[in-house]
Order: C-alpha cells, then sequence, then structure tokens
C-alpha cells in the first residue's frame, strides 16, 4: 500500500451563521466568524489516496487523474465563491473547516476509481487545518 | 460524522539538557552543544490534534475559542519565554522536546474536556519534530 499526496490552493468566502441561534449566540459562539458580509482564506487542500502500486505502470494512480477530478469536482464549484451563497452543501450546513472537508471528501470519493480515498486535510490558514478520513 | 482539527501555536523558551544522572562528560557526550551550561532557546511550534463527532448546530468538533483560550492560559503562560529547566515540570526531567510534548499532552488531555486529544507534534525547529498520542 502506498499513500499518494496531492496539494492545491483555493480562496474563497464564507462566513458563520445558524438560523436557530438568537443574534447573541451567534454572536458570541462564532465570534468575528458571524460578520453576515463574508471574509476570505486561501485555503491549502490535500488529498490523499491510497492503493496498491500497479506493476505495469508504477503509478497508485495516474496524477493527472487525480488533478483532473480535483479541478471538476473541488476547484470549479468552490475557487473564488462565496460557500454560503454558491455551494450547495453550505446553504444548510455551516462552511467550517470541518465541514468543508466532509464536503470535498463526498465530492472526491465517488469519483476515485483505481485508488482509494484516505484523507481529505484542509488548511484554512498555515495554523489551523481540519482531517476527514471518511468515518460515521 | 467524525473529523480531525489541528491547530498551531507559537512558543518561545529556553533549555539546557544535562541528566544529574550522568557525568559532566557523559552529559557533554551525550547532549553535545545542548549541554551548554547557559542553555540555549528555540521557536517551538506546537501542533495540537483534536477529534470527535461534527456538532451539526454549529459545523465544529468544538469551538476553537475555547482551545484556543485553554491553550493560552494553560500552556502558553506556562512555557512561553521560560527557561524550562527552573520550572516545577523539569524539576527531574530533561526538558527534550519529547518531554515537553508529553508534559503538554497531559495538561491538554486532563484539562480540556471539549474534544478528544488524539496528538500533540512540536517542532523544536524546522529540522526536528516530536510527537506524542498518549501511551497506546
Amino acid at each position: 500500500m502506498v499513500y499518494l499526496t496531492r496539494k492545491v490552493e483555493f480562496s474563497a468566502s464564507h462566513y458563520y451563521h445558524n438560523p436557530e441561534f438568537s443574534a447573541e449566540e451567534n454572536a458570541r459562539i462564532f465570534g468575528k466568524c458571524n460578520n453576515p458580509n463574508g471574509h476570505g482564506h486561501n485555503y491549502t487542500l490535500e488529498v490523499t489516496v491510497k492503493g496498491a502500486v500497479d506493476p505495469k505502470s508504477g503509478f497508485v494512480m495516474d496524477l493527472q487523474q487525480l488533478k483532473d477530478i480535483m479541478n471538476t469536482e473541488v476547484l470549479d464549484a468552490l475557487d473564488h465563491r462565496f460557500l454560503n451563497k454558491e455551494v450547495p452543501e453550505f446553504f444548510q450546513q455551516i462552511p467550517t473547516t470541518e465541514n468543508l472537508a466532509i464536503a470535498i471528501w463526498q465530492r472526491l470519493a465517488p469519483n476515485l476509481k483505481t485508488a482509494q480515498l484516505h484523507r481529505v486535510r484542509i488548511y484554512e490558514t498555515p495554523d489551523l487545518f481540519a482531517d476527514f478520513y471518511g468515518e460515521a | 460524522m467524525k473529523a480531525h482539527l489541528t491547530r498551531r501555536y507559537l512558543l518561545s523558551a529556553s533549555h539546557r539538557l544535562h541528566s544529574e544522572e550522568m557525568s559532566a562528560e557523559q552529559n557533554r557526550a551525550v547532549y553535545g552543544k545542548c549541554n551548554n551550561p547557559h542553555g540555549h532557546g528555540h521557536n517551538y511550534t506546537i501542533a495540537i490534534t483534536v477529534s470527535g463527532q461534527v456538532d451539526p448546530r454549529t459545523g465544529m468538533i468544538c469551538n476553537l475559542a475555547d482551545l484556543d483560550g485553554f491553550v493560552r492560559e494553560r500552556v502558553l503562560e506556562r512555557y512561553d519565554h521560560q527557561n524550562l529547566n527552573l520550572l516545577p515540570d523539569f524539576a527531574t526531567k530533561v526538558p527534550t522536546t519529547e518531554n515537553l510534548c508529553v508534559a503538554i499532552y497531559e495538561i491538554v488531555k486532563r484539562g480540556f474536556s471539549y474534544a478528544h486529544l488524539e496528538k500533540v507534534r512540536i517542532e523544536e525547529t524546522m529540522m526536528n519534530s516530536f510527537e506524542y498520542c498518549g501511551d497506546l
């Protein structure tokens, strides 16, 4: 089993707000992130797949194929977007780093045929990242 | 769904690696430059990884403000800009980064109740890093 990681960057804006909470609760729980006009980050996404090395190609999976899937499924949908307003997963859910990791996993996993998705790691800033391993 | 969240913090401290159980010569042989009696310092990067179910109301494993507050009060206040050898934690232990990693893990494990502690990772320099996940 070999693990392969591909990294990309994208930029997006978001804000944190739960309509079920009062204005005070939203402000207390989410702090500055509750500003309804949004704010942005340069996100770094690391996608790790795992699998056996194909003896013919020497690959776990074709890196170009992984790049294409990441571009189509993730970057086209998220890069330079306001996550709350433009990405369907976040019409109801709050676009936290944790939920972003889960949403990206769910976008990628069904499209990976030759290798298995192992981890989605997303950095919101260099000092904060979330990992999702597909656990329930 | 279960996700992992990692937050990085910086602290600067000095230390001297010296064991009372060894002769001066042995200390110099084992610890080299780190045995300099006047000590030396590092900018340590502390990465704390917690895990847990993502709360559907907040989209979070735990509130980052709680983790930041806890780490600031209980870890950074304790170690930042200190001489580690003079702290009670290292009265009988050599303040290696291994031991600092275990000490910080124990503080977070005992005191932070909002998420499960997975791992403490410390980068002493860009080239050296240490991790502790509890006694497995």
